[in-house]
């Protein structure tokens, strides 16, 4: 049984003994096969669906629905919870990307000297 | 009459035709231009597609003979009377046809683009000498086999992209972006040339081979070893010297921003040369013996420098990596966030390198190459390969970048959305560009971040771990984009944009079908034109052979 499972685990992930990248041919299949089984099941859903009634309109709470224009959520506000979290973070990255070039030149000169500390030191 | 063409001849003037056929074709632009723009352009794209052939003829030779090409202008023989002739040479081997297999495509692919897409700005004869310019100043970095004709190339390449960051001179961050462009490089070169006048007063030469050959790893040779990284790193956007990458790449013309993919990893390819070829006989050199005497047990190590410079390329390249997808994730700029992306890519080339420098264990006394394990040769080869993959995964992200400004005239992520409606080409490139630099299968990115993923999890599993994740926050902030831009209901502003013209769906498709190519079959890349470049990385002996002779 072992075996068995190591041989497929070696098919997926071995196009010959030398070369072990991943064998995308099999991989592409088998995600044919899972969209076409996900297609099936698409299949098996509600029939009285009738596009342009109310159930087609967003339920927000009772509130009427805005324009679709304005319900757009903008680049900036995707990941906000992430981006807040990590505030602090970001005032340290944001503190080093000054825009200033005189900056920039200072990082290089702090990395060579980094580099001259170690290699010429040791 | 029949004419019969002499192929080993055509072969042998390749490298110096890469060069000097867009060299004469960007001369010759403004005057054909003052014949009309349509002749121009056909022009421009001839001298791309002559260039191109002469590329994939001379990668052809040397990646399925195993051979390396030398040319050399000048003396005809090494030394005259003893002493060193003076003579400039081209030498190709795996790595340097794969690099300008690379540099092909994209200035093939940046030629295609720009037809359309510069069509209604001024300024176009110029335009095509700088872009033609900085081609040559890429091919010849790509394929010099000496150190002076290297910085002259690195200055070509900077200059001439300096001028294209500025071309839209109307605005004024452009400008901006390209002053800072030019002092960072200019700072950068002066260091380069520093460190190659360094070496040349200590070994009386100039050539690589020669070098290699000569270096003893002195105080003076550390000295101009550090010079030459820092100032190959800074040009290559590693962390935390990638600042200008964000401001060179977002305001540059996308079609410029594609070529200057080409020109940061010509700067990564020199990079790697000098560390592996230049010092290839030190890197194994113990710096420093240990002796610890720790509860009465005596522990002895040797500290060599390809632990420490492996460790150190580790260490900037997990910066890299993480500087680059942290900030690329709050960007509201389209051509910013892919920007930053890109300097997290340059990251994850270093990291394989920097992995495999310091799986090192010697150099073989019979063969003259370097003794890597398996997973160092993994990753060596993840790395190199991943320096096509990421040439053409941000290449594609920024060509829709630049199709979407094209069409909308607007790169805020916050002003646009709903473009899947009107834009289905352009969003189904963006989906390709997306999976492939996220490292998703079947594309490109998947197979070289898998090999780098498995050599490094081998190496050390903390790499291995942060490599992944960082992956999955590159998908994450391409999903931002693909939300933000494409998805979401019609905006009423964009409701009137159209399709891009068909010649850039045209170069967007090229290096679509190239990456779901690769993807599919990445043991072709690997076996053909990775391995070779590969074994030219670390059988550096043959480089110096190729000269030396």
């Amino acid at each position: 049984m072992m075996e068995l499972l190591e041989t497929f685990i070696k098919t997926l992930t071995a196009i010959n003994d030398d070369i072990r990248i991943w064998n995308p041919l099999i991989w592409v299949l088998a995600i044919i096969i899972a969209l076409l089984v996900v297609y099936i099941i698409r299949g098996f859903g509600r029939r009285d669906y009738k596009e342009g009634t109310g159930q087609t309109q967003a339920f927000l709470s009772g509130n009427p629905e805005y324009e679709k224009e304005k319900m757009h959520v903008p680049g900036e506000n995707v990941y906000w919870g992430f981006t807040h979290a990590l505030k602090w973070v970001y005032d340290i990255f944001n503190k080093m990307h000054t825009g200033n070039v005189s900056d920039y030149v200072l990082w290089f000169v702090v990395i060579m000297g980094i580099f001259f500390l170690i290699l010429g030191v040791i | 009459m029949s004419m019969v063409i002499d192929w080993e001849l055509i072969l042998q003037h390749s490298p110096a035709l890469i060069v000097a056929i867009p060299l004469l074709g960007a001369f010759l632009t403004p005057l054909i231009g003052r014949i009309g723009p349509k002749v121009r352009n056909g022009f421009v794209v001839l001298i791309a597609l002559v260039t191109s052939f002469f590329v994939f003829l001379l990668s052809n030779d040397i990646l399925t003979n195993g051979s390396i090409r030398t040319y050399v202008f000048g003396g005809g023989k090494p030394l005259i009377n003893n002493r060193f002739a003076i003579r400039i040479l081209f030498e190709v081997d795996g790595l340097n046809a794969f690099m300008i297999i690379i540099g092909a495509i994209l200035v093939l692919v940046a030629v295609i683009y720009s037809l359309k897409y510069m069509k209604e700005y001024t300024g176009l004869d110029k335009f095509y000498t700088l872009l033609l310019l900085m081609s040559v100043g890429m091919f010849g970095m790509m394929m010099t086999g000496d150190m002076f004709n290297l910085f002259v190339f690195l200055e070509i390449t900077s200059i001439a992209a300096s001028a294209l960051i500025a071309f839209w001179t109307s605005k004024g961050k452009s400008v901006y972006a390209g002053l800072k462009y030019m002092v960072i490089s200019t700072i950068g070169a002066l260091f380069i040339l520093f460190a190659i006048a360094i070496l040349y007063s200590q070994y009386n030469a100039l050539n690589m081979a020669v070098l290699a050959s000569s270096i003893q790893y002195s105080f003076l040779d550390k000295i101009a070893f550090v010079l030459l990284i820092a100032g190959l790193a800074m040009k290559a956007g590693i962390a935390p010297m990638h600042m200008w990458m964000p401001d060179a790449y977002g305001r540059a013309p996308a079609s410029i921003s594609i070529l200057l993919v080409g020109a940061t990893q010509a700067s990564l390819y020199a990079l790697f040369r000098v560390t592996f070829t230049l010092y290839g006989n030190n890197l194994t050199a113990i710096l420093k013996h240990i002796e610890l005497d720790l509860l009465g047990n005596s522990i002895e190590f040797d500290i060599t420098l390809n632990g420490v410079l492996g460790i150190l390329f580790i260490a900037l390249a997990v910066i890299t990596i993480i500087i680059g997808v942290i900030m690329a994730l709050k960007q509201t700029d389209f051509k910013r966030l892919i920007a930053f992306a890109a300097v997290a890519e340059m990251g994850y080339m270093l990291l394989a390198i920097g992995a495999a420098i310091t799986t090192i264990g010697g150099i073989d006394p019979e063969t003259g190459a370097m003794i890597i394990p398996a997973q160092g040769l993994m990753a060596l080869k993840g790395g190199i390969f991943h320096i096509l993959n990421d040439a053409l995964d941000i290449g594609l992200l920024f060509l829709v970048a630049g199709a979407v400004y094209y069409a909308t005239k607007e790169t805020s992520l916050n002003k646009l959305g709903g473009l899947a409606r009107n834009m289905k080409y352009t969003t189904v490139f963006f989906f390709i560009g997306l999976f492939a630099v996220a490292g998703m299968p079947p594309m490109n990115g998947f197979a070289s971040k898998l090999m780098i993923y498995e050599s490094t999890y081998l190496i050390n599993p903390i790499l291995a771990i942060v490599a992944i994740l960082c992956s999955i926050l590159l998908l994450a902030m391409f999903i931002k984009v693909l939300h933000s831009v494409f998805l979401g209901p019609k905006i009423p502003k964009f409701k009137g944009v159209k399709e891009v013209p068909k010649t850039m769906l045209f170069a967007m498709a090229i290096i679509a079908c190239i990456i779901i190519f690769i993807g599919l079959f990445p043991n072709i890349v690997v076996e053909n034109i990775v391995t070779p470049a590969t074994e030219a990385l670390h059988n550096f002996s043959n480089y110096i052979g190729g000269i030396l002779i």
